[in-house]
């Protein structure tokens, strides 16, 4: 064990990582974003992207009626083109996990995983009690993910001991039941030092994944703060042998910005992070771009919004 | 001592903005007396797929906005172009070799053009529109709508008119344009784009490419994006190649008689009928 879980060797673990080399960071990370992906790079990259998608729908207004519709485009993205594989998971509020499962179990999408936020999603304002229901809850559903977010009020003021214990319980509730994504809120921890000290703290705890953002806070997956994350799994594989899976999410919009992603990981993590178990993209307009990106391969000419869904 | 010329390399209209060519490129243009005047911009496939991109987001805005707000912003082009129109003769003179007279006849003609068509941006449904006697107990009404995105070859002569009649029913009736300068003749178009930048329409709904005509052709025609196309500025033969391509989503193709005519307007708008419940 690196730290033997009590919080002073946490505090002392954390406060001895090195700092971040913010302009290095940015600068690596618009300096990958330039790289040109062509021709079958591009197709293979469209095709991976699409099986990392974790297809998201986390609004008041979700009904079960959408939830349904966007399992169906999960499983066959393009119904005019069955070469298309389905996304990695279908990402949604706890109260519609069952209704997720049940139908994509129902139209052949059993392979497809239903990951559901909890913990008082997105802002983590909660007691920990309520924060076990919502886990154990979701869990009973039939989630295989659970996208818990951690304590930023916490974290921000120094209480490491709290987010690190706060997310082993989770962790321990999850079991060998359902996957763990600790979301970091990348958004609201102000400095890149502290998305590599909450990354760790989040490996050290147990998390399988860790994810940058709820979608709900802007700025949210930026290529530097990604390009952190990344490095901090690759140390964490070095230190442990345990590879840690990395879900960017909010603001991957276009077919281009999902590529910068994978030259990201292939760069910074390496090609074993090429993989929907360890690297996801957490998105909903993203699929559709991704879809008329691989029309256009396909059929030579450039695609319009009206061939694919509304959603 | 003699002042060296400022010459220009002037660049494309997308989105409200006037980015260079994604691929870099420009080609130099000539006068009738064949000195150098400018380098426009040379566009590339993929500065069409950009502009499509931005009239397709800007489509629903134009569409949306109220016909008389779209009428009165039309005419504030017109009062634009009014103040610029010296710089518009100069164009017209130095590219088409035609007298000071005849240019400003055709800059006047340009105008009046603009506020044309703004006059009919909130008559249109009026006068083509219709309440349609039905056996029902329900209203029924017939009332024109927009395309979508209207790709514009604009023709060479008369450089200035040519572009101006093309587009200015096209934005009439609530489509976003995608507009392809006259290959040897693109300096009033440029100039037009400077005008659009400063008046009042909204970045997208307007968008001018100047480069090969020849070039860009085949990936009009085979975008899934556009749903109409003006072919003043082709060729008989690409006008034919690219109905063929286009036929892929139903491409409205026309090519009207050089005047001005509410059927330019309604040639890229479809009649919507809407039934409704009488008594709700």
């Amino acid at each position: 064990m690196i730290i033997d879980g009590s919080e002073s060797s946490l505090k002392k673990f954390l406060s001895e990582l090195p700092p971040v080399d913010q302009v290095g960071a940015e600068a690596r990370a618009s300096m990958l974003a330039t790289r040109s992906i062509k021709t079958t790079s591009k197709a293979w990259a469209i095709d991976m992207a699409i099986s990392m998608v974790d297809l998201t729908t986390l609004e008041g207004a979700d009904s079960a009626g959408k939830v349904k519709a966007l399992c169906a485009k999960a499983v066959r993205p393009d119904p005019t083109d069955l070469t298309v594989p389905s996304v990695g998971a279908i990402c949604v509020y706890n109260d519609m996990v069952k209704i997720a499962r049940t139908e994509l179990n129902s139209i052949g999408g059993s392979e497809v995983a239903v990951a559901a936020v909890a913990t008082a999603f997105p802002s983590g304002r909660a007691s920990l009690n309520v924060k076990k229901l919502d886990t154990q809850d979701a869990i009973d559903a039939g989630a295989n993910e659970i996208d818990m977010v951690i304590d930023r009020g916490a974290f921000l003021s120094g209480h490491l001991g709290e987010v690190f214990d706060q997310i082993k319980i989770i962790k321990e509730l999850c079991g060998n039941k359902a996957h763990l994504k600790v979301i970091l809120e990348t958004g609201e921890l102000v400095t890149y030092d502290n998305v590599r000290k909450a990354s760790y703290l989040a490996m050290l705890a147990g998390a399988d994944f860790i994810k940058t953002s709820t979608g709900k806070v802007a700025p949210a997956a930026t290529a530097p703060v990604v390009l952190v994350m990344l490095e901090a799994v690759r140390d964490y594989f070095t230190l442990t042998g345990t590879r840690i899976g990395v879900k960017p999410a909010g603001g991957i919009r276009t077919t281009k910005d999902a590529i910068k992603q994978l030259v990201l990981v292939n760069e910074t993590a390496g090609p074993e992070w090429l993989k929907p178990s360890l690297f996801r993209i957490g998105a909903s307009a993203l699929l559709n771009d991704l879809l008329m990106q691989r029309m256009k391969l396909r059929t030579g000419h450039y695609a319009s919004a009206n061939y694919v869904t509304m959603d | 001592m003699s002042r060296l010329d400022i010459n220009k390399t002037y660049k494309l209209f997308i989105a409200g903005a006037f980015p260079r060519s994604e691929s870099g490129r420009v080609y130099e243009i000539k006068g009738a007396n064949k000195k150098f005047i400018a380098n426009p911009a040379m566009a590339s496939r993929k500065d069409l797929r950009d502009s499509v991109v931005a009239a397709k987001a800007a489509q629903s805005g134009w569409a949306n906005a109220t016909a008389f707000n779209r009428g009165q912003i039309l005419y504030r082009i017109a009062e634009i172009m009014q103040g610029r129109s010296e710089q518009f003769v100069d164009e017209i003179c130095a590219l088409e070799g035609v007298s000071n007279k005849a240019a400003k006849i055709q800059v006047a003609e340009a105008i009046d053009t603009w506020v044309w068509y703004s006059g009919w941006c909130d008559k249109l449904s009026s006068v083509t529109g219709s309440l349609n006697q039905v056996s029902g107990p329900f209203y029924n009404f017939t009332t024109p709508e927009p395309l979508g995105v209207v790709a514009i070859f604009a023709e060479s002569k008369p450089s200035l008119l040519g572009v101006v009649r093309t587009l200015a029913p096209v934005l009439a009736g609530g489509n976003t344009a995608v507009l392809i300068a006259s290959e040897s003749y693109p300096l009033p178009a440029i100039t037009l784009s400077e005008a659009l930048a400063t008046s009042d329409i909204p970045g997208g709904v307007v968008n001018i490419l100047t480069g090969k005509t020849a070039e860009l052709a085949p990936w009009v025609a085979s975008h899934m994006e556009i749903d109409g196309v003006d072919v003043a500025g082709l060729s008989k033969k690409q006008e034919e190649e690219l109905k063929l391509v286009g036929a892929d989503n139903l491409k409205r193709v026309f090519r009207f008689a050089p005047t001005n005519n509410p059927e330019r307007i309604l040639s890229f708008m479809e009649q919507k009928t809407v039934w409704h419940p009488i008594g709700l």
